[in-house]
């Protein structure tokens, strides 16, 4: 049952990604990059994370993604098309390509050549609000602290870069 | 039981996604989103191991790179918007005016 | 279930506490300042500059760690945090002028530079993976705003959008390194994967090396080393002048501090593993950086290329891994602080409102014209260059003999070799302000004090470094006992 789960929800981030990747029209692709994200959650939730799992939904598909749809919407971007191929474009993708997998199937001969951890009973708390905002305000204060100076920074800057104008004095 | 292996491959199998995503794409959106799209595979290597290994620092961790995530997300689009703002484009090969 | 809060003490972190609050300091101060009272924020983030460094020095000495072993304040730390500080002084001073000419005198431009520092200060003292990590984002994130700060002008917003991209794609594969050394370790503190990696290397080599590899992929893309170095001249020709200074300074020595602590700390174990790659990189870096270096005309991308090649060089003591290497890297790094900021300082002086004169043909004549000018230059590219009595000298001196003691002779002279070659571009431009008629006028230039000031520390600690550099040397040695 929880395998077939994973199948499902794993084949739907692999293709929603794919799609994301290829799609011509930004739109789309945002779209399908939110749904990767959903099927992401479900399957923190198989591996006992029901915090992350809701802030993977909050943070990313509620706002990192409202955010790219808002831009590509103000920027008013259609569809592009892909550029002429030429032979010289098509070979460097091909040994991109041929690169990239080469090195997918090593990764994955890793994984599963190396021994794992085997699954082991968790306790019931794992992964909930309580446990993680504990460890969070314990023994990882000070990333925790660290991260305002962070947001502030972002918040800084992003409003310094994309202002209409900057109005002096 | 679903293995440990079988999550980190579908994180291997997306991070390399994204990876070719940035790598064949020249609209600058969809670079930035496959760069999200890595870290969201990051995150699924963190969370699985999290659970195998009955370790919660690995939420921690992908708790951060959220917002981490977020911030670059909100930098990111800002620098897009203000290329854009000096020339309405947003193809990375057009963006010549310096030799790569 | 009652949380019982941790202790926190907030001894190690005073030094990024100040540096923070001068930033926000600085960001409501601006709110209420007038643009020609604005000189107000270069005063107020240098005391809070100078009070960090003063809190910084006088923690010298032992091992002290904070927040559940988070953070590590050691000797090493505090040295690369002076480093930050002095890079971050002369960033300030020497950008005072030229953000009024250039029209981007905002607050914020003070505030980034404070909080980037604070980033690189968390990086430098992180002992665990997570604050480093986030240190990194800090002062990332930071400059990529930085370098996009001149925002009407196309080379300055590409600039941004290239290092962006290319920083946030490297940031996606340290982090997926970071996940597989997590997934080994079980820990993402330094000493604990330490710990754990010798019962790992059986049974979990493939994945161990894998993450291994990534994490050089992430901080390779970080510190600009070949192959990993394609942003650099893009980025150092198109950001504001005065941010091409602080990049090439302090968040380089940030991201070797990371380099550094992660490979010897917590990857010390897996040395057979890495210092062949590193050894390989690092001639890659210094090579191309140098043979490039020559083709260009452009001053700034000149730097660039330079100041990757001086990254392979620092590469040579991380495989050389010895106590001789690691003093070197510390002199090294604040060497090329003084020194490169000094050569900015007068890319600077020299450029005019709307014309940067970034030719090095604008260079000819300078001799005649501004004797004091041109024979600043020569110091800071003599210093490059490696030509004694400078500190590029002595750094590069130790650099090679550490590598020479720790066995490896071949990296030494292919050092040595590219150190020649790099002479040859370096004296170019001494020789072109010496020896060629002017083709311009270098009137107005702007000289204003605080810059002035910043060229006299960078001369002054130049050659002080290399005619006395006993003590400096020893202070370095002492820094490096955290890690032997």
């Amino acid at each position: 049952m929880e395998l077939l789960a994973f199948y499902i929800l794993g084949a739907g981030a692999v293709v929603t990604a794919v799609m994301m990747v290829i799609h011509r029209n930004p739109i789309v692709s945002a779209l399908n990059l939110i749904f990767t994200m959903f099927c992401l959650a479900g399957i923190f939730v198989l591996l006992n994370a029901h915090f992350m799992a809701a802030i993977q939904i909050l943070v990313y598909a509620g706002a990192i993604m409202v955010l790219f749809i808002f831009v590509i919407m103000l920027l008013n971007l259609r569809g592009e098309d892909w550029p002429p191929l030429t032979w010289k474009k098509l070979l460097a993708s091909f040994i991109g390509i041929l690169f990239v997998g080469y090195s997918l199937i090593k990764i994955i001969g890793i994984f599963r050549g190396s021994m794992l951890p085997v699954a082991t009973p968790l306790p019931e708390d794992f992964g909930t609000t309580r446990i993680v905002g504990e460890k969070l305000f314990t023994d990882f204060l000070l990333p925790f602290e660290v991260t305002s100076i962070l947001l502030l920074t972002a918040i800084v800057g992003a409003v310094m870069l994309a202002k209409m104008k900057i109005d002096k004095g | 039981m679903v293995p440990l292996s079988h999550y980190l491959i579908l994180s291997a199998i997306l991070f390399t996604i994204g990876m070719m995503g940035v790598l064949i794409r020249r609209n600058v959106i969809i670079i930035f989103m496959s760069i999200e799209l890595m870290l969201n595979a990051v995150n699924l290597t963190f969370i699985a191991f999290s659970r195998f290994l009955n370790n919660l620092d690995g939420h921690i961790f992908a708790f951060m790179v959220m917002t981490v995530a977020a911030a670059e997300a909100a930098v990111g689009l800002a620098i897009v918007i203000s290329v854009f703002r000096n020339k309405p484009t947003v193809n990375v090969d057009e963006m010549n005016i310096m030799k790569w | 279930m009652e949380i019982i809060a941790p202790p926190i003490d907030l001894t190690g972190i005073m030094p990024m506490i100040i540096i923070a609050i001068t930033g926000i300091l600085v960001l409501i101060i601006d709110l209420f300042l007038k643009e020609r009272s604005k000189n107000i924020l270069i005063f107020i983030s240098l005391t809070g500059v100078i009070i960090a460094a003063r809190v910084s020095f006088s923690q010298y000495g032992g091992i002290h760690y904070s927040f559940h072993r988070t953070f590590v304040m050691d000797t090493f730390s505090v040295f690369f945090n002076l480093i930050f500080l002095l890079g971050t002084a002369l960033t300030i001073l020497i950008s005072a002028n030229y953000i009024k000419r250039e029209e981007i005198n905002h607050g914020e431009y003070y505030a980034l530079i404070l909080f980037a520092t604070m980033g690189m200060m968390l990086m430098a003292g992180g002992s665990d993976l997570i604050t480093i990590f986030l240190g990194l984002e800090i002062m990332s994130i930071s400059l990529y705003i930085l370098a996009g700060f001149r925002r009407t002008k196309k080379e300055s917003n590409e600039a941004a959008l290239k290092y962006f991209l290319l920083g946030a794609f490297a940031t996606g594969f340290l982090l997926y390194g970071i996940a597989i050394l997590y997934g080994v370790a079980g820990s993402t503190n330094l000493k604990d994967i330490a710990a754990s990696i010798p019962g790992r290397l059986f049974d979990q080599k493939p994945l161990l090396l894998m993450g291994m590899a990534l994490l050089i992929i992430g901080l390779g893309f970080k510190v600009a080393s070949v192959p990993f170095h394609m942003w650099t001249p893009d980025v150092y020709e198109g950001a504001p002048t005065s941010i091409t200074a602080f990049m090439s300074a302090g968040p380089k020595a940030a991201a070797f501090a990371v380099f550094f602590r992660i490979f010897i700390d917590s990857l010390g174990n897996m040395e057979p593993n890495w210092n062949v790659i590193i050894g390989i990189m690092a001639v890659l870096t210094m090579t191309v950086g140098n043979v490039l270096a020559i083709a260009q005309d452009n001053i700034k991308r000149m730097l660039a290329y330079s100041s990757i090649a001086h990254a392979g060089y620092i590469l040579v003591a991380l495989v050389a891994a010895n106590s001789l290497g690691f003093t070197s890297v510390l002199f090294y790094m604040l060497a090329y602080t003084l020194m490169n900021m000094g050569a900015f300082a007068i890319i600077i002086i020299l450029g005019n409102k709307g014309e940067e004169h970034l030719n090095i043909s604008d260079y000819a004549g300078l001799g005649f014209k501004r004797p004091l000018i041109a024979f600043a230059m020569s110091v800071f590219m003599f210093s490059m260059a490696g030509i004694p009595p400078m500190a590029g000298f002595i750094g590069k001196f130790y650099i090679f003999s550490a590598a020479i003691k720790a066995g490896y002779i071949g990296l030494a002279i292919i050092g040595v070799i590219n150190s020649v070659i790099s002479v040859f571009y370096y004296l170019r431009i001494t020789v072109i302000m010496y020896m060629r008629e002017p083709v311009r006028e270098f009137n107005p230039i702007s000289l204003s004090p605080l810059i002035i000031l910043a060229l006299i520390i960078s001369v002054w600690g130049t050659l002080h470094l290399g005619i006395l550099p006993g003590t400096i040397i020893e202070f370095a040695r002492k820094s490096t006992f955290a890690f032997f």
